[in-house]
């Protein structure tokens, strides 16, 4: 389970996160909505410590860790933490110079210093659960948005994160491309991965997530199980945000 | 016309020596030291604690506003002066490195700060250490990028290492000078002397296409990352 208390974030005078408390337990799909600029992000790359928060505590599983302004937490430290969390980002990042069976073994082979047969073996075996076994020696330029997002979320699988952090993971892709993409966080979520997902996309935000948390301004506005904050949102402003949502999907994504 | 053909054929044998015993060694080691020194440079003006970077910064202000062949000069001429005596080669062969590693630290630099720091952010988030994410996600992409402006150097560098025949660095230049002051025939041995120079870039530029090459086979890398 995944703990942060009072997270606070400033990037020199702006504050972006203003003491978020959050949970998410164990198996459990989680969803940060809200507007662009809210903290979404942010969050997210606080909890796999891309940022280090000016204050607060974070718990990944029997790890824990404090914050105080002006102190650097130790390499070690947050390696330990980092360690137990993968990352997927809204532009893949896929590492172009190698092929994308070889993206998912990298950590394994650099990091975790597997031998390169068995680092093969679970890269294969990932790539197949994402439905990419059959490009595995394909370089990331000739693959579509939606099939290098595929190969990141296999990456960031291979060293068995307890957590799966997906910044925007459908936002760089077209409805179709996305729909990949979905269809896998979902299998996953049903294998009982936990995920917490920055996300705009309703099929992500409320059919496969459990919970919602509304950001705004820095400061979790409403959170519940995400059916119910689509459905019944408590707050007026949560309210006007999920129009939105649902108006665009409409359109475009559909719910 | 056969005459000048026979004084090129006579004098073939000695400058190809002079450009295997002297020129060619002298590029390779001080390019390979240079890169060494270049890299080294790079990555203190980019990551180093700024002291160090202010340190670097200043040897590479030095180096690019003075000319090559008055640092030549200095080491060699000048350090006796103040008791370091060094023989021609090694006096030429720091000179060099010294200046490779200048010019290449501000290409290394750029190539470096080319890689989108989401690359570095997804080493990272697969648990690598900051030496790792350099060495295995940033530094072979980089490499492409500096590849282009880092054949420049070295085809430069074989050409400058001419220079070294001013301080008394029996290389193929100051051969080609030694014939010339037996025979009399400044043309024609200079006309041999840059045929000699022309072939060597050649080959160069030659390996340079065939790096590219080698390095773009991973395809458009600029759609993968954007």
């Amino acid at each position: 389970m995944i703990g942060l208390s009072n997270i606070e974030k400033r990037f020199g005078d702006v504050p972006v996160l203003k003491g978020v408390s959050l949970t998410v337990a164990e198996g459990c799909v989680t969803a940060l909505i809200g507007p662009s600029g809210g903290g979404k992000s942010t969050l997210l790359r606080c909890i796999n410590l891309l940022e280090i928060p000016n204050s607060g505590t974070l718990r990944i599983g029997e790890e824990e860790m404090s914050f105080q302004p002006g102190v650097r937490p130790g390499w070690k430290d947050i390696q330990r933490l980092r360690g137990q969390t993968g990352m997927v980002f809204q532009n893949f990042q896929l590492f172009p110079h190698r092929t994308a069976i070889e993206n998912v073994m990298e950590g394994l082979i650099t990091v975790q210093k597997w031998p390169a047969e068995r680092a093969r073996e679970r890269a294969v075996s990932l790539l197949r659960k994402v439905g990419m076994d059959h490009k595995a020696d394909a370089w990331p330029a000739t693959l579509s948005g939606g099939q290098q997002q595929r190969v990141a979320i296999a990456r960031a699988l291979a060293p068995s994160p307890r957590v799966l952090l997906c910044d925007e993971p459908t936002s760089a892709l077209d409805p179709e491309l996305s729909g990949e993409v979905v269809e896998v966080l979902g299998k996953l979520a049903e294998e009982g991965t936990t995920m917490v997902m920055a996300t705009h996309d309703l099929r992500l935000a409320a059919t496969i997530a459990h919970e919602a948390v509304f950001l705004e301004d820095g400061q979790v506005v409403e959170t519940g199980p995400s059916r119910e904050l689509f459905a019944r949102p408590a707050r007026e402003r949560t309210r006007r945000f999920v129009a939105t949502l649902t108006q665009q999907g409409q359109h475009g994504e559909g719910v | 016309m056969l005459h000048w053909l026979t004084l090129m054929a006579d004098s073939l044998p000695s400058l190809l020596w002079a450009a295997l015993a002297f020129t060619v060694p002298l590029t390779l080691a001080s390019f390979a030291l240079g890169l060494v020194v270049g890299l080294m440079t790079a990555v203190i003006r980019l990551f180093g604690p700024p002291p160090l970077a202010a340190i670097v910064r200043f040897y590479v202000w030095i180096i690019r506003g003075t000319p090559l062949l008055v640092q030549l000069f200095l080491i060699f001429y000048g350090l006796p002066s103040a008791g370091i005596v060094l023989d021609a080669f090694p006096a030429a062969l720091i000179g060099f490195t010294l200046s490779v590693g200048a010019y290449t630290s501000e290409i290394i630099r750029a190539a470096i700060g080319s890689v989108p720091k989401g690359q570095w952010e997804a080493a990272y988030s697969i648990g690598m250490s900051w030496t790792q994410a350099m060495r295995r996600t940033v530094l072979p992409q980089a490499l492409r990028v500096a590849v282009p402006p880092l054949s420049n150097s070295f085809i430069s560098l074989v050409k400058d290492t001419s220079l070294a025949a001013a301080i008394t660095v029996p290389e193929l230049f100051q051969a080609a000078q030694r014939i010339v002051a037996t025979t009399y025939e400044p043309l024609i041995l200079y006309v041999e002397v840059a045929l000699i120079y022309l072939v060597l870039s050649s080959v160069l530029s030659a390996m340079q296409v065939r790096l590219e090459r080698r390095l773009a086979r991973y395809g458009g890398f600029l759609e993968a990352r954007s």
